[in-house]
């Protein structure tokens, strides 16, 4: 058999199996503690619901939005060839949230339903990554370099429009707005969760399909367009695909910055370029990463709770600096 | 097996102005002509990379514009100067990477016919030792091998070159263009390709065609377009073109025209005529 599909085969059980084990800490931990044989025979109905109706949720919520954004990420850097690019870094999840939170303020989820929050956010991500590519290409060329200034200038632009819209808002509605702004995992309403999770599995299908274009995308368009590959159908079904990961993230999950940065730097490393086998690794770390994340938040400085998006911001924030400065050299 | 028609196109600024011209099976032909002549354009258009305004490419009886770029890319191959070499790709992997175009729908690995054909050639264009190093680690020359090395990959029938020994040393040169000869006469492989270089278009090609200003000046073999009347006409500039010894190709010398000036006209015309008497 193909040594590169056995290779591939062991990392994806290899991580399988780490995400599991953390699906398990992550349901045992917190301030109550659970233990393994109780995860499987609850006796107890307060335990039942602890387990159920609070901890799982979380878990399957994790599970589906580090996902979503790694692979959010893998496909970005894979069109920009580009690294350090994300939907974070590219200012991609602040125009999400400010959708989401125009949509709070206006109060359009009454109106038509939950569903809403995820369309706003799709609407808001698809708007910046098209400002993005439009303003860091120039006669027919990408320019790598200005792209992540854009990026970090968009991300300060749409930070600065929500803060605007808190200002302007009222009292009831800044409750909201903060609790989402957070980052938090805990999502009440159960519909978005089982969406959420719909949407991430979907994109990484889907995404999955790209991957050979992907990986002809890696030594330039023109020449992916020299192997046979449809550039422009392509790269607009990948934005797209982007946008509607990282709309559905950031709205039902705040802005969580940087996991699509540092879980497709470790898995390069890794598991190497090739997209075939870079997207399922990547998701499946991002998903672990992100529950393993969202455990250390609520157990830290219990019985307090942090918001997750600090973790993974210091963790990823401190490796975008090195690999920015390693790059300069 | 490959002709265009009056060919007009290019972008705003620039057009091909009505481009006419064969290339027979398991010929070598090279393109020539000053910067901004339309050169790369050309080889664009062939590539469908940008859309004939108007005349036609013909591709073995078919029109371009009706195959997809799937098709396209199982018969013409390209090395464009536009390759980008991402750092942490061995080899091995980008060579195999020219395979995409003959994966089915929905296939996702090689299999091992891919492999062997990857296999081959990178044997054939020596690169078989440098297979496991990462892309950062190879010369600008192994570079060129690789990216050649991946264009035979996709099997073509005709492969277009643009001006794959720009940058390197003689050595590397030599080497390339080499390779390209022998690919053309021992698999009757069909050879179009821009150089800047005279000499080694001269050198190496069956026949050139000279563009200027988006038009074909002259088409024909070396010693039929490399007159020293018709390069001064289309460079501006001074040469002299005698035989070259070796291989009795013409060899263009360039001439300072600070000197020239000094000297007497007809003595340029004496040299010169040496060849052509």
């Amino acid at each position: 058999m193909n040594k590169r599909l056995i290779n591939w085969l062991s990392w994806s059980s290899i991580l399988i199996l780490a995400v599991f084990i953390v699906m398990f800490l992550s349901l045992c931990i917190g301030s109550v503690k659970v233990s393994l044989s109780q995860i499987f025979n609850p006796s107890d109905r307060i335990i039942k619901e602890i387990l159920f109706k609070i901890r799982l949720p979380r878990i399957i919520l994790g599970f589906a939005v580090g996902g979503a954004l790694a692979i959010a990420g893998v496909i970005l850097q894979g069109l920009f060839r580009n690294p350090l690019v994300e939907p974070y870094t590219l200012g991609i999840s602040g125009g999400a949230g400010v959708f989401v939170c125009l949509n709070i303020v206006l109060k359009i989820y009454q109106k038509f339903g939950v569903i809403t929050f995820p369309i706003s956010g799709f609407v808001g991500a698809g708007l910046v990554i098209i400002l993005v590519y439009i303003l860091s290409i120039k006669k027919g060329k990408l320019r790598i370099q200005g792209l992540l200034l854009t990026g970090v200038m968009i991300s300060f632009i749409s930070s600065s429009l929500i803060m605007l819209i808190m200002a302007m808002t009222k009292a009831e509605n800044l409750h909201g707005i903060v609790f989402w702004i957070m980052g938090s995992l805990e999502e009440p309403n159960i519909f978005l969760v089982k969406m959420t999770l719909l949407v991430s599995i979907l994109g990484l299908l889907i995404s999955c399909i790209f991957s050979l274009d992907l990986n002809a995308f890696s030594c330039g368009e023109k020449e992916a367009h020299h192997l046979g590959v449809d550039v422009e159908k392509t790269k607009k079904l990948l934005f797209i695909l982007a946008s509607v990961l990282t709309g559905v993230c950031v709205s039902v999950a705040g802005i969580i910055g940087f996991v699509g940065l540092l879980v497709p730097h470790l898995m390069r490393m890794l598991v190497g370029e090739d997209h075939r086998i870079l997207l399922l690794s990547s998701y499946l770390c991002g998903a672990g990463f992100l529950i393993f994340s969202d455990t250390l938040a609520r157990t830290i400085i219990s019985p307090l709770e942090l918001p997750v998006g600090v973790i993974t911001g210091i963790i990823g924030g401190s490796l975008f600096i090195y690999v920015l400065t390693k790059r300069g050299r | 097996m490959l002709e265009t028609k009056s060919l007009v196109c290019g972008y705003d600024n620039f057009l091909l102005k009505g481009i006419s011209f064969k290339v027979n099976f398991s010929e070598l032909v090279g393109i020539i002509g000053p910067n901004g002549s339309g050169k790369t354009t050309l080889i664009r258009a062939i590539t469908k990379l940008v859309r004939p305004k108007e005349g036609k490419i013909i591709y073995q009886g078919k029109d371009i514009t009706k195959l997809s770029f799937k098709e396209l890319a199982k018969e013409i191959a390209v090395v464009s100067q536009d390759a980008y070499f991402p750092d942490m790709v061995k080899v091995k992997d980008f060579v195999l990477l020219g395979r995409i175009p003959h994966f089915k729908k929905f296939q996702f690995l090689e299999t091992n016919k891919d492999l062997e054909i990857v296999e081959e050639v990178m044997k054939l264009t020596g690169i078989l030792e440098i297979k496991d190093r990462f892309l950062k680690e190879t010369s600008g020359g192994e570079r060129q091998l690789v990216l050649i090395a991946r264009a035979l990959a996709q099997e073509p029938k005709l492969l277009l070159l643009d001006e794959p020994t720009a940058y390197l040393d003689i050595t590397h040169k030599i080497k390339i263009l080499d390779l390209i000869r022998k690919l053309n006469k021992k698999y009757s492989l069909t050879v179009l390709i821009v150089l800047h270089d005279l000499n080694l278009a001269s050198q190496y090609c069956d026949r050139l065609i000279l563009l200027k200003e988006g038009k074909i000046y002259k088409i024909g073999t070396p010693s039929e377009v490399l007159t020293y009347q018709i390069i001064e006409e289309v460079y501006q500039t001074v040469v002299i073109v005698k035989e070259n010894p070796f291989n009795f190709r013409p060899y263009v010398f360039l001439v300072s025209e600070e000197e020239m000036k000094r000297r007497r006209k007809d003595e340029k015309k004496r040299i010169n005529s040496d060849l052509y008497r």
